[in-house]
């Protein structure tokens, strides 16, 4: 009986206690025609180390791979420290901070969360987190539209990830709200002004941001930002966090700033682990407060006057509005902000800018050395963080898989979400790869053409 | 002490990012940062150190026995986090070609074919990252179910009143008006009410079974008849499933649509409020409306199903595939229990509920529904003693934690006025529920003798009772340096 601790003698003592006869006696509630077992499909239990055996199998048949694909996820160093102490058991098997005092650890640690957060984006303030990247941009949208007078119209350019296009679209088309995607500019990968033109006399409740943009490349955010609240519609960026060590904040775009910063979490001490659990982040302007969905930590006295924290504005929430809260939401994703929280102080701004700017630089070497082999090019022109778009001269799908013989996932082919951007990869290299691995790539990546 | 305060200026940690700086001058000027993010300069022995700190603040079920109701708080057994967090398993890409997961995703599809057995759905995908998640799109389904019929008119969905606040918030960003219906005097819900309730608008139900309230639903299948003659589908919340498991399958039961919270039956960590994972089963008129991807095994290998080969598909719930490293940790967990171990779950649950409901009940607590089996969990109201001491629910629950156990649910499910939810969870020994019932009767002879000290609870925490009106009232959000 794994896991269960009862003795013989302690099930007959609490059937006494109870006046039961037997265990099956207290589920005499349900209706007997509704009973059964049969379990077939389950395979009988394994002992702890026949399970060990089986997922350790099961690991060595996946193996280890080079992996220069980003496209959303990447992977960078992530400290002993950050998962040993996320994984103690007072972090790991706690829950929702509802009694506030024998919870200080969790709610300090999302207080301090929020404040790295909110000083990373350049916002007022930041929410306890979200699922993932991809539903923080529906939450924010579903945000813009509560907080928009008359319109439900959100424009999002084909510029950001295809995928969270699609969960937004699944999430917030329930609500009667339209998204409507702004195409980019095949010569620069970026979305331009004269694109959104075509939409100047619309209503619109926001307009997305992304920077860097899915393609890598970053956008004229300043410009973008104004175009938005020159139609008094929000603008809501979807930021990648290492790349804000670097970049201007959400917060300091254009003339007053974006409204409302989102993105996905995993660049911070989040392993890759086959695309989850991650975190969304989101942050936004003080007056969007109260429109923000998702758990908020705030700090506060104890009767006799300590400092403390506690879970706040909960009137926004399900467990309180029930059908009239800002979200459906319960949890936040608290491990994964911990894990969070701890890399980002482990790095500090410096740390932080590092690692930013080695991807940068690791990545523009390698697609410097890649275009030199003769058919190879950077396809948009406008610099990018730390990946980018090539056009190979053969088939993308072939290449990718000589390097995949080779123990080298080469990159992302765009086809997959861009019909027309045919034999076009893009590939990241981040801090984590060497000079040695760039060259080993290039030299891989010339004899996969070939 | 707030990790930033422990900063100095210039202070870091040499070994773990890169030893020198690297050039960003093709990035232009205006697109740059200006000024350096509040990020702490602190060193790797004062993070290490503070978080460590702080994880001993809380409570946990790796140090405290945790009832709190609804959530399920059992032991999260160590062999599922290590296994999980192997290298290999940690190091994959979403994107990284199927081929090169084989393992990986053998184990996703066994854990489908698994909870599709548990479960009796016919088909399972493991998408939705947390409970509410799965909610919503088992609601989706519903709804695009109905359009796929050229039914338009179905507006509403009905939820019981003692619901998790979830099901009406879920109905509603699915575009659905709430219907709430109410719950008899023994705890289930109003067959009455459910049969004046529905109609042609009716989309469909929303049910937890066994209730928050602690209690099987014994109408269920007359339920299910009155909710699928009217033309509506019937939707489970599974955050009850521990009470259940091995005993009866909510296909059985009539349901069209579940969710299973991972974190709470199949024991995957609640992490101080998430990664949850709620896999979400279909009966098979709604399987082509599953969202994607999910996992099939064809000629021997495993792949991903993907919209193009679901064009009714609800779409995609996440960028990737859900939360991959709970599922895994849920994998793990159902191969160690297996077949005979998975059928114990509710009966060990059930068992603990009921000898704690007992016990409670033997030294003058009131049971909500006292004519009435618990499930794996049961109602205790504090209403007569309120009346006679001013002592609430809340204060007994302050006053729990200064003993060392972390409090029941309070003031849910809203229909019981003074209400402790409690679930001991099957990984509880007789003498851990001895020692909290000897601490309940320890607060009931305080509340006789010393209200006061009782309603001015918790004493003994490191904290004494934290302000929320202030919290709400002044909002602290973020700390600012010199403050």
């Amino acid at each position: 009986m794994p896991f269960i601790p009862h003795t013989e003698e302690d099930i007959a003592e609490m059937l006494a206690s109870i006046g039961a006869d037997s265990i099956e006696a207290l589920f005499d509630e349900i209706p007997a025609n509704l009973k059964g077992g049969n379990l077939d499909e389950v395979p009988p239990g394994l002992s702890e180390m026949e399970i060990t055996r089986l997922m350790m199998e099961r690991a060595s048949q996946d193996g280890f791979y080079q992996s220069f694909i980003g496209a959303g996820a990447y992977e960078h160093h992530i400290p002993a420290a950050v998962w040993q102490i996320t994984t103690r058991g007072e972090f790991y098997s706690s829950y929702t901070p509802y009694q506030a005092e024998a919870s200080q650890g969790t709610l300090q640690l999302l207080y301090e969360y929020q404040t790295m957060m909110a000083s990373l984006t350049g916002m007022d303030v930041s929410n306890a987190s979200m699922y993932d990247g991809a539903t923080a941009l529906a939450e924010a949208a579903l945000m813009a539209v509560r907080s928009h007078k008359s319109s439900r119209c959100i424009l999002i350019p084909e510029t950001v990830h295809p995928v969270y296009r699609k969960v937004a679209r699944a999430i917030v088309s329930n609500q009667k709200i339209e998204i409507v995607e702004v195409p980019f500019d095949k010569a620069s990968g970026q979305v331009r002004l004269e694109s959104l033109n075509a939409f100047a006399t619309d209503d619109i409740a926001a307009l997305v941001i992304p920077q860097p943009n899915f393609f890598g490349v970053l956008e004229q955010v300043d410009a973008l930002t104004d175009w938005a609240h020159s139609k008094n519609a929000l603008a809501i960026g979807v930021v990648n966090p290492t790349a804000l060590a670097l970049l201007k904040p959400p917060g300091e775009w254009g003339e007053t700033g974006a409204d409302i910063a989102v993105g996905e979490g995993q660049p911070l001490g989040i392993p890759l682990s086959s695309g989850g659990p991650y975190f969304g982040f989101m942050a936004c302007k003080n007056s969007l407060i109260r429109q923000i969905p998702g758990r908020i930590i705030g700090r506060t006295n104890d009767l006799d006057g300590k400092p403390g924290f506690v879970l706040t504005l909960q009137a926004r929430e399900q467990h309180i509005r029930r059908s009239k809260a800002t979200s459906n939401i319960c949890t936040n994703q608290g491990l994964m902000v911990t894990a969070a929280t701890i890399y980002m102080s482990l790095l500090g701004p410096e740390g932080l800018r590092r690692v930013a700017a080695h991807s940068h630089a690791n990545t523009s070497s390698l697609i410097k050395k890649l275009t030199a082999i003769p058919g190879v090019e950077q396809i948009f022109s406008s610099p990018f963080f730390h990946e980018t778009a090539i056009r190979l001269p053969s088939s993308a799908a072939n290449a990718l898989a000589k390097l995949k013989q080779n123990g080298i996932l080469g990159g992302f082919d765009l086809q997959t979400h861009y019909p027309e951007l045919e034999n076009i990869l893009l590939v990241c290299a981040t801090e984590t790869k060497t000079e040695a691995d760039i060259d080993n790539y290039v030299s891989q990546f010339r004899q996969a053409l070939s | 002490m707030l990790i930033f305060e422990h900063a100095r200026p210039g202070r870091r940690n040499y070994s773990q990012a890169p030893k020198t700086s690297a050039s960003i001058d093709d990035i232009p000027d205006h697109l740059l940062r200006k000024k350096q993010p509040l990020l702490p300069e602190v060193s790797e022995m004062d993070t290490v150190r503070h978080y460590t700190r702080l994880s001993q603040k809380n409570f946990s079920i790796d140090t405290e026995f945790y009832p709190l109701g609804s959530c399920t708080m059992k032991y999260n057994p160590r062999a599922c986090n290590a296994l999980a967090m192997l290298p290999q398993y940690l190091s994959r890409h979403p994107l990284a070609p199927e081929d090169t997961g084989q393992g990986f995703l053998a184990c996703m599809y066994e854990l489908q074919e698994i909870l599709k057995d548990v479960t009796g759905m016919a088909g399972i995908t493991l998408a939705p990252m947390a409970g509410a998640q799965g909610e919503l799109a088992g609601v989706m389904m519903i709804r695009a179910y109905h359009e796929a019929h050229g039914d338009f008119e179905r507006t509403e969905i009905i939820v019981p009143d003692a619901a998790h606040g979830t099901n009406p918030a879920t109905a509603v960003m699915c575009g659905f008006k709430v219907v709430e219906i109410p719950t008899d005097k023994e705890g289930n819900v109003d067959l009455n009410a459910l049969k004046a309730a529905v109609g042609p608008k009716t989309a469909g139900l929303m049910l937890t079974n066994p209730s928050t309230l602690g209690v099987f639903e014994e109408n269920i299948a007359e339920m299910s008849r009155v909710v699928h003659e009217a033309g509506g589908l019937l939707y489970y919340d599974g955050a009850n499933l521990n009470a259940v498991l091995g005993k009866v399958k909510p296909g059985d039961m009539g349901f069209d649509v579940i969710h299973i919270n991972l974190h709470k039956t199949f024991s995957t960590p609640h992490g101080g409020g998430g990664p949850g994972s709620a896999p979400i089963g279909v009966a098979k008129r709604l399987l082509p409306f599953m969202p994607v991807p999910f996992v099939t095994l064809e000629d021997g290998k495993y792949r991903w199903i993907t919209e193009q080969e679901r064009p009714q598909s609800i779409g995609h719930l996440s960028a990737h595939m859900g939360n991959a490293g709970v599922l895994l940790r849920a994998y793990i967990y159902v191969r160690l229990l297996g077949r005979e171990g998975m059928n114990r779950i509710a009966e060990f649950a059930t068992l603990n509920a009921n000898y704690l409901m007992a016990e409670l009940r033997k030294i003058g607590f009131e049971i909500a529904y006292p004519t009435r089996r618990a499930s794996h969990e049961f109602i205790v109201t504090m209403k007569d003693i309120k009346d006679k001491t001013g002592v609430t629910a809340m204060n007994l629950a302050k006053r729990l934690l200064d003993k060392g156990y972390h409090a029941p649910t309070t003031y849910f499910p809203i229909l019981v006025p003074e209400c402790l939810l409690i679930e001991p969870a099957e990984t509880e020994s007789k003498q851990t529920l001895d020692a909290f019932v000897t601490a309940m009767k320890e607060i009931l002879d305080e509340i006789e003798q010393q209200p006061d000290m009782v309603k001015s609870a918790p004493h003994n925490m490191p904290l004494r009772k934290l302000d929320d009106v202030k919290a709400a009232r002044e909002l602290d959000l973020c700390w600012k340096p010199g403050a």
